[in-house]
């Protein structure tokens, strides 16, 4: 081991990290996370179709993320198989964004104060609930500090600004097309003052965890439904509750003809109340 | 547990970047999940015993039925069991074996799809399915040559051929692609010459239905392993069936209707239709 060749106080190491990480996160673009009523919505200024900022974890949870893209898909894999092993070893049910949140900030934490470099990420972990009450926002930043946050959050460079207008703005129980609405004309808001940018559809990555669905509640949402929600003058305000029909990977709602039902990978057979139903 | 420096935070194997597979992360991190990794006792015991499983394809699709009856020795060990599973949205499995271990394997199946799927943000082709269920039952090969052999029935549609198509393995993890139909399990011999007999290109999904529900009562018929319909208990067939829309199973009325055609056709005339 190598002697210190100068002595730096604690607190001056610390700052110094943190500055490090936030001037990193500040560089990129923001995303927003806020409840509607039928659940969480997760919008994101990301050209890439590929490179998500925004992910599945379970059933029932979501990720997103800001800051550097290979340290946040390392803590999202990470996460999706968190989660798959705690489901394959206790139950579904078992798996919680809280406990997520707690190895994600333990995890951060420790790579804050021991490695040579900070992550530089923010994230949230999100949960969906039975009810808008019931429905959990994890946001976790570079430190390992996790904030319990009511509603909406808002990462990234123009993070702070967004909050603030989302603080007047935001109510609970906004429809799906309000609430993207909202987010997408607060993402296009220039933080320094200037003018205000219209980010198109294909700017922006969209996706939902929508409480209405069995089992897996995590969809994407593109093509002809993001434009029809982002339109003022189409009448569609929400998702719909069947898939596409198109034969293939069901992870994106595109508004195309819904098909007859929906099958969830592994349900093996429908819940009670719904097989009573037919 | 003693608290190094890594106490609490996420273990290296879940960080390290690569593998898209559950079960190779099990086997870094916890390799006493993975049943082909546990140590096994010295001498034989009974365990309970899945039986058979038939799949047959139709226009479209492929449908897959088990009975529901697990043995041990001459007891029968559960009258309702189910063996066949979905295995993912465009799959289904079956499977015939020692039941506690198969179950496990189908249930780690499932979550290695997933798990797939979440990593890689798109579906694993069919083939990519058959052959990572046949690395799974290879991984057990010890276990099978002290009796605890699994060996599953996979089916399902796949989206680039827009066909149903049906893959059987053997204990050391062989895949082979099977044509039409196949079985397996201790009734399968029954129950393929049944298939044999019934089944012919073109049939309609409700026609194949009928096709594996028959070729599990003729299985049942003549081996006492494999469970026929209970009509006092209520108790059918599993049948799913698989095509562009994705797996279903068939709810208990509809099965029940078809139970009772098969029988009504028997009458006086036990051999079926032919």
């Amino acid at each position: 081991m190598t002697s210190m060749p100068f002595y730096v106080s604690p607190e001056q190491l610390m700052k110094d990290r943190a500055d490090y990480a936030r001037k990193g996160i500040a560089r990129g673009r923001s995303v927003v996370v806020l409840g509607y009523d039928r659940g969480i919505l997760f919008v994101a200024e990301n050209p890439s179709r590929a490179l998500h900022k925004v992910s599945e974890i379970y059933d029932r949870i979501a990720f997103a993320a800001v800051g550097k893209y290979n340290e946040f898909e390392n803590l999202r894999v990470a996460g999706v198989r968190y989660a798959d092993l705690r489901g394959y070893s206790y139950d579904r049910i078992d798996v919680t964004a809280r406990g997520l949140a707690n190895a994600y900030a333990q995890t951060l934490g420790t790579v804050f104060t021991q490695e040579s470099k900070p992550y530089e990420v923010e994230i949230v972990v999100a949960e969906v609930g039975e009810s808008a009450d019931d429905d959990q926002i994890y946001r976790l930043t570079y430190d390992g500090s996790v904030a319990d946050e009511r509603g909406f959050v808002a990462m990234g460079g123009a993070g702070d600004v967004i909050e603030n207008a989302l603080k007047d703005r935001w109510t609970p129980g906004m429809s799906l097309g309000a609430a993207l609405t909202l987010a997408v004309e607060l993402l296009g808001k220039d933080p320094a003052g200037g003018h205000d940018r219209t980010l198109e559809p294909t700017q922006l990555e969209v996706a939902v965890l929508d409480r209405e669905r069995p089992r897996r509640t995590f969809r994407r949402i593109g093509g002809g439904l993001l434009r029809d929600l982002l339109n003022h003058t189409s009448r569609v305000t929400n998702a719909p509750e069947v898939d596409d029909a198109t034969p293939g990977h069901h992870d994106i709602l595109t508004g195309e003809t819904p098909r007859d039902e929906t099958t969830n990978p592994q349900t093996q057979r429908p819940a009670a109340e719904e097989a009573d139903g037919d | 547990m003693s608290l190094g420096p890594d106490a609490g935070r996420l273990p290296a194997a879940y960080l390290a970047a690569g593998s898209s597979s559950f079960t190779e992360f099990l086997g870094a991190h916890a390799p006493q999940l993975l049943p082909s990794r546990r140590p096994l006792p010295a001498g034989s015991f009974e365990a309970p015993h899945g039986t058979t499983i038939v799949s047959a394809t139709f226009d479209g699709g492929v449908v897959m039925a088990g009975d529901r009856r697990a043995t041990m020795g001459n007891i029968i060990a559960n009258r309702d069991m189910e063996k066949v599973f979905a295995a993912d949205e465009y799959s289904a499995v079956g499977i015939a074996g020692t039941a506690g271990i198969a179950i496990e394997l189908v249930k780690l199946f499932q979550v290695e799809l997933e798990h797939y799927e979440k990593i890689e943000g798109a579906l694993l082709s069919l083939e990519g399915k058959a052959n990572r269920l046949a690395s799974m039952i290879r991984a057990n090969l010890g276990m099978a040559m002290q009796g605890l052999s699994v060996v599953p029935l996979f089916a399902g549609y796949d989206l680039e051929r827009a066909g149903g198509r049906i893959f059987s393995y053997d204990v050391t993890g062989g895949c082979y692609e099977e044509k039409d139909h196949h079985s397996v399990g201790s009734g399968s011999l029954f129950a393929r010459g049944s298939l044999k007999k019934r089944w012919r290109p073109g049939l309609s999904t409700d026609e194949a239905v009928t096709v594996a529900v028959e070729a599990i009562y003729d299985a049942a018929d003549d081996d006492s392993a494999t469970g026929g319909p209970d009509l006092g208990r209520r108790i059918w067939p599993t049948v799913a069936v698989v095509d562009e829309v994705g797996v279903r199973f068939l709810p208990d009325d509809q099965l029940r209707g078809v139970v009772e055609e098969v029988l009504a056709a028997r009458d006086g005339n036990p051999g079926g239709a032919r």
